[in-house]
């Protein structure tokens, strides 16, 4: 138990949120000096299990050891002071402070009489930047930094505190390859130096390039860990996906037909390139791809929510421009938004006027609204779907996530869309409602109209799609038919 | 079954009546306190005096209902009001205009700076906060600028109907005006696709604008209805003082906020009815006129107001929370 090898000792680690269990008795060990890869999906719970380390949640049963000692952390400040810092995969800075005053922010060093000593205070931060063998100035204010340049900076905060071990979330998600490259010699000399890293990343080549070892998580529960001379990266990828698929996609045949929706070249700067794809009436298409690798910007982008910077968008084989989601909607293209809350619905309507919202026209009668017309539409709609609501007049903000989402579907419905785009369409409802949803989508295909989905959960993708296009870094990187599905055939174009 | 459904549907109707407009309780409340304890309150002429004194914050009110229902706040009404003022005042007085021509111009003239705030807001995206202080100091100066800081007098008197006037000799206009308003803005309010897209604005910008709703062209029409109704008000305002007052209509922006809270307008916008905000006013009117008659110091009756707008937000934030928390 006492190996002074081991700085970082998980012992059954479990973190339940109400209905969910994010961790599972999760218990593995972390080599001090060794460079520590954690891996899993999205959702695996590698987040949950860095929170709890860094004092942001509290486990729900379970402990740690952390330098050989039983260690209590209730605030992110208590787990800094004992060594253990957190490099964010958004950056925690104050981009209006200088270099130094990040560093030492909320503890400046201070004179005896109290005031605040800069002369010291820039020369501990100049002193910590040299150690790691880069050139950066320490009154350079942070806005003007780049995103590696302020990854440095955080890592300097927590050399600041003498850390033994540093977690760095996702660092590479947002670097280039030259600023991978200074990241990796930065490791490199952390390690050097005696200092644990623990670093999380969905990017298999990085992993086998620096770590020592991996752990894999998969559902909130600890796979494995073992050293990574001792796994393939195929092996590590079906560790993470790991489950067999049940038969809780009732896939109903659909006849396939024309092309519906058809992008050529559609880019927005910076943030998409070059997104072809296309989708026939009857078909589900689906768009798997990392949190992050432009998916919903492609939706958007799609859909007119956002500016696009070129690119062809064909619907029925004519070509269109859209100026305005009006102009989507117009021609018969419906957005379900990945976030039901802040996009899909008026929180604070009724489920009778979210209903109708986007065609108030079907509700008016002689250019006025009729209020017999616009219940009878939402009881139409209720009674299609299924949505659990004692009368058309309830908030929908009262209603639960499943019959939440059945509200935003039901509002494309009742203006007969004929493209469905839908973003996580089950993200964050219980299994019998995503059931319901899936069914809903084989119906629609079945009626002709063509299906788009975006999802972060491959057995879903897996089970209702047709086809499937991998999205990757702003573009669309590989694309896999029906017959060649398999969790390990997506994960491979989606991690690079 | 068919009446048990029908039964409760009333009762989802009663209760839904009961919460819009909550503000009858107190409104009843003091009608009954001020009938026993102030001499001479329960009379039609002291009814139709609060409802005239109620009458100019109530129609500005009406502009601030839609700006508030879309999930902003204008801080220039007062301003505008003011403005407007002067405009149909010296229109009248220095510039030769008939005051027929002298309206129109005060008209256009809230149109145009409604049009301004709205465009600040939507095309060059500064806060609504921000952006209607500036307007509110814009505007005012203008009002000490083009009077010398000196009151427009000598106001002709075919405008005097307008302010001081009774319809059938019983009502008085500016009543009359204000009751027409309401019955106007509570139809666009339910009827109108403008009215709904309004509070899908102020409810949830984001899901609105996916849902394929101008967003900016309606949060620009408020701030125009914002402008329309503070030159209607200004023009009320010149007709009962028979002057254009520079300083007139100060604090009429805030005056309308508490009508509309009072009403039960949310303040974070998408929430409340249109009939509410009337009643708001009638209640600070019917508040006002009781302390007077029993002559409370007028100084003091400003202490009242300001705790009773503290009372009745505290009352929309604990109703918040508790829905939030029954969630």
């Amino acid at each position: 138990m006492d190996n002074p090898e081991v700085i970082l000792d998980i012992r059954g680690l479990t973190k339940e949120f109400p209905g969910v269990r994010a961790l599972c008795e999760v218990s593995f060990q972390v080599r001090r000096g060794s460079v520590h890869a954690l891996v899993g999906e999205n959702g695996a719970g590698k987040s949950t299990l860095i929170k709890i380390l860094t004092g942001v949640y509290q486990a729900t049963s379970g402990d740690f050891l952390f330098k050989g000692k039983k260690v209590r952390v209730e605030k992110p400040l208590d787990a800094q002071r004992l060594g253990l810092s957190v490099v964010h995969q958004e950056l925690k800075l104050v981009e209006t402070l200088t270099i130094a005053e990040n560093i030492f922010l909320g503890r400046p060093q201070s004179s005896k009489s109290g005031l605040v000593n800069w002369s010291a205070m820039r020369r501990e931060a100049k002193k910590l930047i040299d150690e790691l063998h880069i050139k950066l100035d320490v009154d350079e204010e942070v806005s003007r930094l780049s995103i590696a340049q302020k990854q440095i900076v955080e890592i300097c905060k927590a050399l600041s505190f003498r850390a033994d071990l540093i977690i760095m979330d996702e660092p590479s998600a947002t670097l280039t390859e030259n600023e991978l490259e200074c990241l990796f010699d930065i490791i490199a000399n952390l390690k050097e130096r005696g200092i644990t890293v623990i670093y999380i990343s969905h990017r298999m080549d990085e992993i086998f390039k620096i770590a020592d070892t991996v752990s894999v998580l998969r559902d909130g529960a600890h796979i494995r860990t073992l050293p990574i001379s001792e796994v393939d990266r195929e092996q590590l990828i079906s560790l993470m996906v790991g489950r067999e698929l049940g038969n809780e996609y009732p896939k109903l045949p659909a006849e396939i037909t024309d092309v519906a929706l058809e992008v050529r070249g559609l880019a927005r700067e910076g943030v998409l390139q070059d997104i072809n794809m296309h989708v026939r009436h009857g078909e589900i298409v689906g768009f798997a791809g990392l949190v992050g690798a432009g998916r919903t910007e492609t939706a958007r982008a799609i859909f007119a929510a956002d500016r696009i910077t070129s690119g062809q968008i064909f619907v029925n084989g004519k070509e269109v421009h859209f100026n305005s989601v009006r102009d989507a909607i117009r021609h018969r293209i419906a957005f379900v938004s990945e976030d039901r809350k802040q996009q899909g619905l008026v929180l604070g309507m009724s489920v009778k006027h979210n209903v109708s919202l986007v065609d108030l026209d079907n509700v008016c009668v002689k250019g006025l609204m009729n209020e017999r017309r616009e219940r009878e539409l939402a009881w139409t709609m209720i009674k299609k779907l299924a949505i659990s609501t004692p009368n058309e007049e309830k908030e929908t903000r009262l209603l639960s996530g499943g019959n939440q989402q059945k509200v935003v579907l039901a509002k494309w419905l009742a203006v007969d869309s004929d493209i469905m785009i839908m973003d996580e369409p089950t993200r964050g409802i219980d299994v019998g409602a995503k059931a319901e949803i899936y069914k809903l989508m084989c119906q629609m295909a079945q009626q002709g109209k063509a299906v788009i989905m975006i999802s972060s959960d491959m057995p879903e993708l897996i089970g209702v799609c047709d086809r499937i296009y991998v999205m990757r870094d702003g573009t669309i990187s590989g694309e896999i038919a029906r017959e060649n599905f398999s969790q390990e055939a997506i994960l491979n174009i989606a991690i690079a | 079954m068919e009446k048990v459904v029908r039964r409760s549907e009333a009762s989802v109707k009663l209760m839904r009546f009961v919460s819009d407009y909550v503000i009858l309780i107190p409104i009843l409340l003091l009608v009954l306190v001020w009938w026993l304890i102030a001499p001479n309150f329960m009379s039609y002429n002291n009814f139709m005096n609060v409802l005239r004194q109620v009458s100019m914050v109530a129609i500005l009110a009406a502009g601030q209902y839609f700006i508030i229902c879309s999930g902003y706040l204008d801080l220039s009404l007062g301003a505008l009001v003011g403005l407007a003022g002067i405009v149909f005042a010296k229109g009248m007085v220095d510039w030769g205009m008939a005051p027929a021509a002298a309206g129109a111009l005060t008209f256009l003239m809230g149109i145009l700076l409604g049009a301004v705030n709205g465009c600040m807001i939507t095309v060059f995206r500064l806060p609504g906060f921000i952006a209607t202080l500036g307007m509110q100091y814009i505007a005012r100066g203008l009002c000490y600028v083009i009077t010398n800081s000196y009151p427009v007098s000598k106001i002709p008197a075919s405008v005097a109907w307008i302010g001081r006037g009774h319809l059938l000799n019983a009502v008085p206009w500016p009543v009359v005006i204000m009751i027409a308003v309401y019955v106007v803005i509570s139809f666009v309010s339910k009827k109108t696709k403008f009215g709904r897209f309004v509070y899908a604005t102020g409810g949830n910008q984001e899901a609105a604008h996916l849902s394929g709703i101008n967003v900016r062209l309606i949060v620009s029409t408020v701030f125009v209805l914002g402008g329309i109704f503070a030159a209607l008000t200004g023009v009320i305002l010149v007709s009962r003082l028979n002057s254009g007052q520079p300083s007139g209509g100060m604090g009429f922006e805030f005056q309308a906020v508490i009508a509309c809270v009072l009403g039960g307008i949310s303040l974070t916008g998408g929430k409340g009815k249109a009939l509410g905000v009337i009643l708001g006013a009638i209640f600070v009117g019917l508040l006002t006129n009781g302390m007077t008659l029993i002559n409370v110091d007028s100084y003091l009756q400003q202490v009242v107001q300001g705790m009773v707008l503290i009372l009745a937000i505290g009352v929309d934030v604990y109703k918040q929370r508790r829905q939030a928390a029954s969630k």
